[in-house]
This record gives structure tokens, C-alpha cells and sequence, in this order.
């Protein structure tokens, strides 16, 4: 690891001001892929910010339209264990639950999930070009071993995948990720949060270097009852996703009445289509609807090689995961987190 | 993250050492540790205690399992510095001071739940996590739960045993 000084900020605005101090250094919250990073000697900042100790951000509480909103230092255990979420945003829970192991998600918070990095291997290998770590290097992935890699939203300069489950859950409840910087507070709802590699891949999220995540707010509930967290990976638990999927409807008389999806390990970003959602509305939810939906936002998927199984595997998971939320979601299954 | 009444602050000024408290197994220790130090290495390196392992370095295997204010961590990926004023307690500190077991360690020998014991250490601080946690009703509860400790030697089978039979146990006592 390198050498790097340490400092522990107590108000969001010391937290701030140190690192406009330090635009090369980085805010730590668990630490958990940082320094993990720092290790693999990808990531070297010259200092840390210890955001672990700003009052303020690590508590779920009401919101006056009725959503919730979840302090950026509150753990991944903790939100996928809360009352409230779990009542009301069972989704959300279940994609926490499904990520990481039990320890992991004691230490990682909201904030540094968001912020997570991708898991390309040749990210990791700082031997290998790689146009995430270095503008201008090249990418060792695309011709190389691609497994892991996107099918959706890649360009010629990056086809990684963001790796979280918890996002895949966030932009599909709309969540809306609350910031500080030095010239104040801003709201970025999810689906701008995340970037598509295009010719800036070394910028993973539209969060401003000077800026810091405060909270995640989640909108009132409105799709409690018939949601679904679906992820399919190298085994059973403890693994990264090849494909997920959080599938959420609104069903009234035996049709859709509204409904959000979202594909995790696709893309540099949990994979959104309105289109998509729009295409299921008015509709029952039989499979040729989901079929449909399911064109729609699969359009334009290319593997990579490796990568090829993902685009079908892609649309068999999301059918399945839309025929299990219409059914009453994965409690309706009786399990929890294990598919 | 742990909770501090009154938060000492840290100025950049400071030279890179950082003075900081840790409880360990009971025991209060007032440190300076360079802020690139893990808890892993601090526990082993500098305190002797060998017990927590060292097996990926890279939170992949759990064999660094530490509970910090009774919480499971894995201490390979914990700055020391980030746990200022935490109690840790690790598997030197799981049996009682006159040195009967805890009754999961009985459990782990009468299940025979180890072969080489690599992986032991964060195994034994993982279940007891877990069992506070509340979360684990039945097997496979705890097949997903305690997946953050691999076992290379495949003792997975005697681990659950050895798991469930202490929570079915404590899960009586609570009941009667
Ligand atoms: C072996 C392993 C398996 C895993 N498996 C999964 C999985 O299956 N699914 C999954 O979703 N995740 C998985 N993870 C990743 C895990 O979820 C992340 O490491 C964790 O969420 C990061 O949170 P943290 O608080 O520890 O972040 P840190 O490591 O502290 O920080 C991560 C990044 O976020 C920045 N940051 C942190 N907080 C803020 C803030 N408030 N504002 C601005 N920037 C901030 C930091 O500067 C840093 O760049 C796994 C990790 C490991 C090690
Ligand atoms: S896919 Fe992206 S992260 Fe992976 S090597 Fe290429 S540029 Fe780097
Ligand atoms: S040594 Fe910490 S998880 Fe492997
Ligand atoms: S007993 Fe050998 S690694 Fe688990």
C-alpha cells in the first residue's frame, strides 16, 4: 500500500473543504474496496479522508412525502435489515442480502456501495493497460478474457460492468442520491448517477470530485408487494453477478399497472429502459408481454466473446424474475436472497 | 461505523502516526500505528495475537474475521486507524478467562468442523456474528450466511452442524 496522510473530518463541511484540499486523495467510509484497491496499488491517494465519524449520516428516517431517506455511512446490514425497508422496499433488501458476504456488509456503507469500482480483472492488474485507471492506456479487456464483462451501453474504449446489487435496486425504486460540495447541495436522481464508459471511462458516476454523498433518498413505496431481486452468478453466494435482475410491478384487476426493471452486470451501470416499462403498462403479465419487455431492453446487446451466453441468460432471468414478482415476489417463493 | 459521543478531530498537520484506543479481548491498548496499517496486521503484528489469520488479504475468505464492537468484520480490510475506540474481541478471546470453552468451540470438536483450522479462527468469530445477528433459522440460513468464510479443506458440512446445533440450543434457552 502506499504512504498516504490520514485525516478524520467531523462536520460534512470539514469533510468537503479537505478534500478540495486534496483533490487526489479519497474519502474513506468501510474501506472495504478501497482498500482493497490500494493494495492491488490501484488506487494510491495521497491522503484519506475519514468520513466515518460525520454526525449525520447514519440513520434511515421518514420523509415528509413518505419515503425514506438512508444516511450515507448507515452499513449495507443495517439498511437490509431495517423495518421500514424491509416492509416497505422488500427489493432493495433482497438485492443487499443477495451481494457480498455477512461481514462485508457489516462494514460497507450506502455511500462507498455506490461508489464501488468495477471488478474487470484488468482493472485490478495495474500490469495491464487500462483506459479505467489510465486515460489514453488502452483496454486489455476487449479482445482479452470477458466473462465478466458488458453486453449493454460498452464503447471502444471500456466494457466494464458496475458491480453492485444494491444500485441495481436503487434505480429501479428511482432513488435519488443526495451530494455536498463546496458550492452546496445538489440532487442526482439514479439514473444519471452512473456513467456509460464512452470516451471518459476513467469517470465511473457524475458525482463531481469535489463532492461528497450524503444520503440516498428513496421515493414514497409504491412497489411493495410484487417486486423481485434475481442474480445469477459462479456459485451459490459470495460472488459477483453475471446478470441480475430487480424487477418491480403495480398489478390492478389482473394487469400492469406500472412497472420498473433493471439489469445489473450488463453494463457500467444498472441498465434502465423506460420503453421497456412502458411496454409492460395496461398489459397482463403473461409471457408474452414479458417477452416483449424484454426485446426492449435487450435491444442492441453485443457480446464480447466470453460474454455471449449473458445476452440470453440475460433474458431468461428477467423473464423468470417478472413471473416471480407477478406471482407475489420471492417471499411468495419462500426464500430469501438465495436464488 | 462505530458511534463516538464526542469525535477527536485529526489535523493533516499531525505527523503520520496516529495515537489511537483499542480494546482487545477485554484489554485496553493505547497505540501509534501508521494509517496503512489494517487491523489484521496490527492484531498480529503488533499485539502477538496469531490466532486471527491472514488468508487472501483481499476480503475474499473470512479467515480474518474479527468481531469490532461485536460486530463481524473482515479485519484484512479495516485501517486500523478507521476503528479508533473500538472493542475487538478476536478467537484468543472467544473462551472464558479460566479457559473452559464457548460452547461453540465445544461445538466445532464434537462436530469435528476443522481440518487443517486455517480457516477456524474467523469460522468460530464469524458464528458468533451470526448468532447475534438473529438472522440464521435454519441450515441453510446458515449455508448463506456464513458464505464470507471459505474452507479450502471443505469441512463445510460439520461447520453447519456444529453452527446449528448452538443456535438450536441458545434458541431453547431463550424459549424456556
Ligand atoms: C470479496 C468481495 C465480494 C463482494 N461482493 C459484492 C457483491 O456480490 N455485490 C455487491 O454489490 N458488492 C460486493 N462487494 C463490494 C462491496 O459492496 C463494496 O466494497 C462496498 O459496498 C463498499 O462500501 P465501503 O463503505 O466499504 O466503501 P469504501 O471502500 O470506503 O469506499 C469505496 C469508494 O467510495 C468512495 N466513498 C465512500 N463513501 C463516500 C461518500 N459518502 N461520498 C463520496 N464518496 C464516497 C470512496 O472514496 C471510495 O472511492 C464485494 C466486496 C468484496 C471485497
Ligand atoms: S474494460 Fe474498462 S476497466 Fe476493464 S480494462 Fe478495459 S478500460 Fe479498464
Ligand atoms: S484475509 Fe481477510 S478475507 Fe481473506
Ligand atoms: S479446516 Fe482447513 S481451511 Fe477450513
Amino acid at each position: 500500500m502506499n504512504r498516504f496522510t490520514y485525516v478524520r473530518p467531523v462536520t460534512v463541511a470539514d469533510a468537503v473543504a479537505a478534500k478540495a484540499g486534496a483533490p487526489a486523495g479519497r474519502f474513506i467510509a468501510g474501506g472495504t474496496n478501497l482498500v482493497d484497491l490500494m493494495k492491488s496499488d490501484v488506487e494510491r491517494p495521497p491522503r484519506l479522508i475519514d468520513i466515518g465519524r460525520v454526525p449525520g449520516m447514519d440513520a434511515v428516517t421518514a420523509l415528509p412525502d413518505g419515503g425514506l431517506r438512508i444516511g450515507a455511512l448507515v452499513t449495507n446490514a443495517r439498511v437490509a435489515y431495517d423495518r421500514q425497508i424491509a416492509a416497505a422496499y422488500p427489493l432493495l433488501a433482497e438485492a443487499i442480502l443477495a451481494g457480498a458476504s455477512a461481514q462485508l456488509r457489516n462494514a460497507a456503507t450506502t455511500g462507498g456501495n455506490l461508489l464501488q469500482r468495477t471488478r474487470c480483472h484488468y482493472f485490478y492488474d495495474p500490469s495491464m493497460p487500462c483506459n479505467k485507471r489510465t486515460r489514453g492506456a488502452g483496454c486489455a479487456a476487449i479482445g482479452g478474457v470477458t466473462r465478466m464483462h458488458a453486453i449493454l451501453g460498452a464503447s471502444e474504449h471500456c466494457i466494464a460492468t458496475h458491480p453492485s446489487d444494491m444500485c441495481v435496486a436503487l434505480a429501479a425504486l428511482e432513488a435519488v442520491v443526495q451530494v455536498s460540495g463546496p458550492h452546496g447541495a445538489r440532487a442526482i436522481p439514479m439514473a444519471e448517477f452512473h456513467r456509460l464508459p464512452g470516451d471518459r471511462p476513467d469517470l465511473d458516476t457524475t458525482l463531481g470530485a469535489d463532492e461528497m454523498v450524503t444520503s440516498v433518498d428513496l421515493p414514497a413505496a409504491r412497489f411493495t408487494t410484487h417486486t423481485a431481486y434475481m442474480k445469477l452468478r459462479d456459485r451459490a453466494s459470495y460472488a459477483f453477478a453475471i446478470v441480475s435482475v430487480a424487477a418491480a410491478l403495480r398489478l390492478r384487476d389482473g394487469r400492469i399497472e406500472e412497472a420498473r426493471l433493471a439489469l445489473g452486470g450488463v453494463a457500467q451501470k444498472p441498465w434502465r429502459r423506460p420503453e421497456a416499462e412502458e411496454a409492460l403498462r395496461g398489459r397482463a403479465p403473461d409471457e408474452a408481454t414479458f417477452d416483449r419487455a424484454a426485446d426492449i431492453l435487450l435491444d442492441g446487446a453485443r457480446g464480447q466473446g466470453d460474454n455471449d451466453f449473458k445476452i440470453g441468460l440475460a433474458r431468461a432471468v428477467l423473464l423468470r424474475a417478472l413471473a416471480q414478482a407477478a406471482a407475489g415476489g420471492s417471499d411468495a417463493q419462500g426464500g430469501h436472497a438465495r436464488a | 461505523m462505530p458511534p463516538s459521543a464526542t469525535p477527536p478531530r485529526r489535523d493533516a498537520a499531525d505527523s503520520t502516526a496516529v495515537a489511537i484506543t483499542l480494546t482487545v479481548n477485554g484489554r485496553e491498548h493505547r497505540l501509534e500505528v501508521e494509517p496503512w496499517t489494517t487491523l489484521l496486521d496490527l492484531l498480529r503484528e503488533r499485539l502477538g495475537l496469531t490466532g486471527t489469520k491472514k488468508g487472501c488479504d483481499h476480503g475474499q475468505c473470512g479467515a480474518c474475521t474479527v468481531l469490532a464492537d461485536g460486530v463481524r468484520i473482515n479485519a484484512c480490510l479495516a485501517l486500523a486507524v478507521t476503528r479508533d475506540g473500538a472493542a475487538v474481541t478476536t478467537i484468543e478471546g472467544v473462551a472464558a478467562a479460566d479457559g473452559t470453552l464457548h460452547p461453540l468451540q465445544a461445538a466445532f470438536i464434537a462436530h469435528d468442523a476443522l481440518q487443517c483450522g486455517y480457516c477456524t479462527p474467523g469460522q468460530i468469530c464469524s458464528a458468533l456474528g451470526l448468532l447475534t445477528e438473529g438472522h440464521a433459522r435454519d441450515a441453510d440460513d446458515i449455508r448463506e450466511l456464513m458464505s464470507g468464510n471459505i474452507c479450502r479443506c471443505g469441512a463445510y458440512q460439520n461447520i453447519v452442524a456444529a453452527v446449528l446445533d448452538v443456535a438450536r440450543t441458545e434458541r431453547a434457552e431463550t424459549a424456556a
